[in-house]
């Protein structure tokens, strides 16, 4: 069994969240990771990726080569498209279709979706109104890990593992938040 | 077995806990800042470490800290001193001579090299400073390695005499993988040494004598480095006639494992302990025609393998364009070294845009920009001379607001520079934490030479780009400029809020009109440490 997964997004969006839950289910599950986060200056407002990487045998780069991620999740959707040559033939996309428009050239919203229509493999969707009708506004990240979650090859089990450890430091209430956030986006109840 | 997730950072972190470090001393710089964050946190939150005194804390500086360091050392307890490598530079003093004193206590100083220079402005490999300092240099190629490293290199450092240095870059920095721990070993007592003699006074004739033994010294160190399991000597199963052989320095391994999921078609040397260990480096050369170098950073090892005439041994790289000669390392670019293809069946599409960091929302350096923006405009020739920061930002749209960013300080000094050369008005915008760090002795030299410099000291109250450090003179920033000798009256302060917009402006229009140096201290907490503690705050109501 081998993952590799981009998480991309804006500085502050809380994609280094969604790492943490999966890295988390992952050690919970035996596998080996790696996983390659950005800090520092591109923190601020600007674009931010991770690798990441799940294997049942030791994993050697912490880069993911060209051509060869079987995800792509993005918080945002032109950041996924950036991160298009990693992406295998066969991978999927699964992203927040609402934009973060911090930046005065930024594409037209058509322009975007004519680009998904190109790919063969992909999710959009608007983790946002999915978490703010969830009256969990601030788990549309964990919404959008949900979507992800078939494609992870880590059991929807240790990924809910995974959230109780992670936040389970912040209170039971936000692990109940997140755990519905995280149903919600695989589309479970 | 105790794995746990760990950052590059933080396995040094915890093995320097681990291997009974007495007392960190850094100055925050990505990728370097996460290691002493984490010590810190680690001695608030675990009873036996607090209890413990164990010291770790943010310096003024990099140079400040090593030296701290290095006298934790003298007292025979273990010691850790961690930098970006820029910091390097401005510790370069007490680093290149405490090679030369040697140490007590285990040392081990961290430099986090920045290829690719994610968030820095040069991208210096600093096993060139392990070199030139004649010094162990360690280069782990994963989370598990560094951790090693560390727990290990104290005893080293101890046996040797010597600091070590262990140079990581922002991947290995900032790449969390499952590192396992081992048990916690006590703190050294405090235990001087009682021949020093000499030792630490480097007036020239002992110095001299110093750098006799340091060189002395270069055969253990060699013999360790041959010894090192960190280096290790790859065969293929079937030895290829001739060929290619590669030699890998820390991560560009797991780049080259990656192309060879199977095992290594080549004879392959892993190079993570320096000196270069020789004994294997001459049979990798026995068996092969050809060397390929695959290493993150300056040509080092190729450099030194090739010679500068480049005669003889054939030797491939950064330096004949098999690899590109700047930039990090990837899986990609190594593939492409090994004349494999690299296939994306996706490109990225035209639409989409840059994305670069910006002031945050709400940032009072941006009310400074603002306002400064406005005044220059009146100027024809003014200069706003800048330095490094999250201020520095403000090169970037819609400010376009300053004209320079070289090194911690240089604004200052710079800007007295070009106002001796005529630059009228020449300004300065720096941090309160860059100040502190390189600028205060600049201003002291514009006080001295009574230079016609407006410094703008755009004051956070922290270290702001790193993610919100304690900065060394919080409230104290106005005090130090009097105690340097800015006329009080040319020394101003004010709150960077829009309310104040026009008050500020007219401030700086009028202190870029007093012939001399002025000094005005925009002061207004970083919005990302005011919210941080507002929630910190909450949690605990």
């Amino acid at each position: 069994m081998k993952t590799d997964i981009i998480l991309a997004g804006v500085g502050g969006q809380g994609i280094l969240s969604i790492a943490a839950v999966i890295g988390e289910a992952a050690l919970e599950d035996g596998l080996y990771m790696k996983q390659s986060e950005v800090h520092g200056m591109s923190q601020r407002g600007g674009d931010v990726q991770s690798h990441l990487r799940i294997s049942d045998r030791p994993v050697a780069s912490d880069l993911i080569p060209s051509g060869s991620a079987d995800i792509i999740i993005s918080l945002e959707p032109m950041e996924a498209l950036r991160y298009l040559p990693y992406l295998k033939k066969d991978g999927w996309i699964v992203t927040n279709s609402k934009s973060f428009e911090n930046i005065p050239n930024y594409p037209e919203k058509s322009k975007i979706m004519e680009e998904y229509d190109k790919l063969p493999n992909k999710i959009v969707l608007d983790v946002e109104q999915i978490a703010k009708d969830l009256g969990a506004p601030r788990s549309s990240n964990v919404v959008l890990l949900g979507a992800a979650s078939p494609f992870t090859g880590i059991g929807f089990d240790k990924l809910e593992n995974g959230i109780r450890s992670i936040f389970g430091k912040k209170g039971e209430n936000v692990v109940e938040m997140n755990l519905k956030a995280l149903r919600a986006g695989a589309g479970k109840r | 077995m105790n794995k746990q997730l760990f950052l590059g950072d933080e396995a040094i972190a915890q093995a320097a806990i681990d291997a009974g470090l007495s007392g960190v001393y850094s100055y925050p710089g990505t990728p370097s800042t996460e290691i002493t964050e984490y010590i810190q946190n680690a001695v608030n939150t675990v009873e036996t470490l607090r209890t413990a005194s164990l010291h770790a804390v943010w310096c003024s500086n990099e140079k400040t800290a090593l030296e701290t360091a290095l006298g934790m050392s003298y007292a025979g307890k273990r010691t850790l001193s961690c930098m970006k490598h820029v910091g390097l530079n401005v510790a370069a003093d007490a680093f290149m001579n405490i090679a030369m004193t040697g140490i007590n206590g285990g040392m081990i100083i961290v430099t986090a090299d920045d290829p690719s220079m994610h968030s820095s402005q040069n991208e210096q490999d600093n096993r060139v400073y392990g070199n030139f300092a004649m010094i162990p240099v360690f280069e782990p190629s994963n989370q598990q390695e560094a951790y090693d490293m560390v727990y290990e290199g104290y005893d080293l450092s101890e046996k040797l005499g010597y600091p070590v240095l262990l140079r990581i870059t922002t991947r290995m920095a900032h790449s969390r993988a499952g590192v396992v721990t081992r048990d916690r070993k006590p703190q050294n007592p405090v235990r001087v040494e009682k021949d020093a003699g000499l030792k630490y006074i480097l007036l020239p004739a002992n110095a001299r004598n110093r750098f006799k033994i340091l060189i002395e010294k270069q055969k253990e160190f060699l013999e360790a480095s041959e010894n090192s399991k960190y280096n290790r000597l790859y065969t293929p199963s079937i030895p290829p006639e001739g060929g290619v052989g590669i030699i890998a320095c820390g991560l560009a391994f797991n780049y080259l494992q990656e192309n060879f999921p199977n095992g290594f078609e080549h004879p392959v040397l892993k190079i993570s302990q320096y000196p270069i260990p020789r004994k294997q480096l001459l049979q990798l050369v026995e068996a092969c025609d050809e060397i390929l170098v695959l290493e993150d950073g300056y040509p080092v090892v190729e450099e030194q393998l090739k010679g500068y005439l480049g005669i003889g041994l054939k030797v491939h790289g950064r330096l004949d364009g098999t690899l590109q000669r700047d930039g990090e390392l990837t899986p990609d670019k190594v593939r492409k070294a090994l004349g494999l293809e690299v296939v994306s069946p996706y490109n990225v599409p035209e639409i989409v845009a840059a994305r670069p960091p910006a002031l945050c929302a709400g940032c009072g350096h941006r009310d400074v920009y603002e306002a400064l923006n406005e005044v220059i405009k009146e100027y024809e020739n003014a200069k706003v001379f800048s330095d490094i920061g999250c201020y520095t930002l403000g090169a970037l749209p819609p400010f376009r607001a300053i004209d320079s960013c070289i090194d911690m300080g240089a604004s200052i000094t710079m800007a007295r520079g070009a106002a001796d050369a005529g630059i009228f008005p020449s300004l300065a915008v720096i941090g309160d934490s860059t100040f502190t760090h390189s600028g205060m002795t600049g201003l002291l030299d514009c006080v001295n030479s009574n230079a016609n410099v407006l410094i703008i000291i755009s004051d956070n109250e922290t270290t702001g780009m790193t993610g919100g450090q304690d900065s060394a003179a919080t409230g104290r920033i106005h005090a130090i400029c009097k105690g340097i000798g800015v006329h009080p009256d040319h020394l101003k302060e004010i709150v960077p809020l829009k309310k104040n917009f026009e008050e500020m402006k007219k401030l700086i229009r009028e202190e870029i009109e007093y012939p001399g140096v002025s000094v005005i201290v925009p002061c207004r907490e970083c919005i990302q440490t005011h919210a941080r503690k507002a929630r910190t705050k909450n949690k605990q109501k």
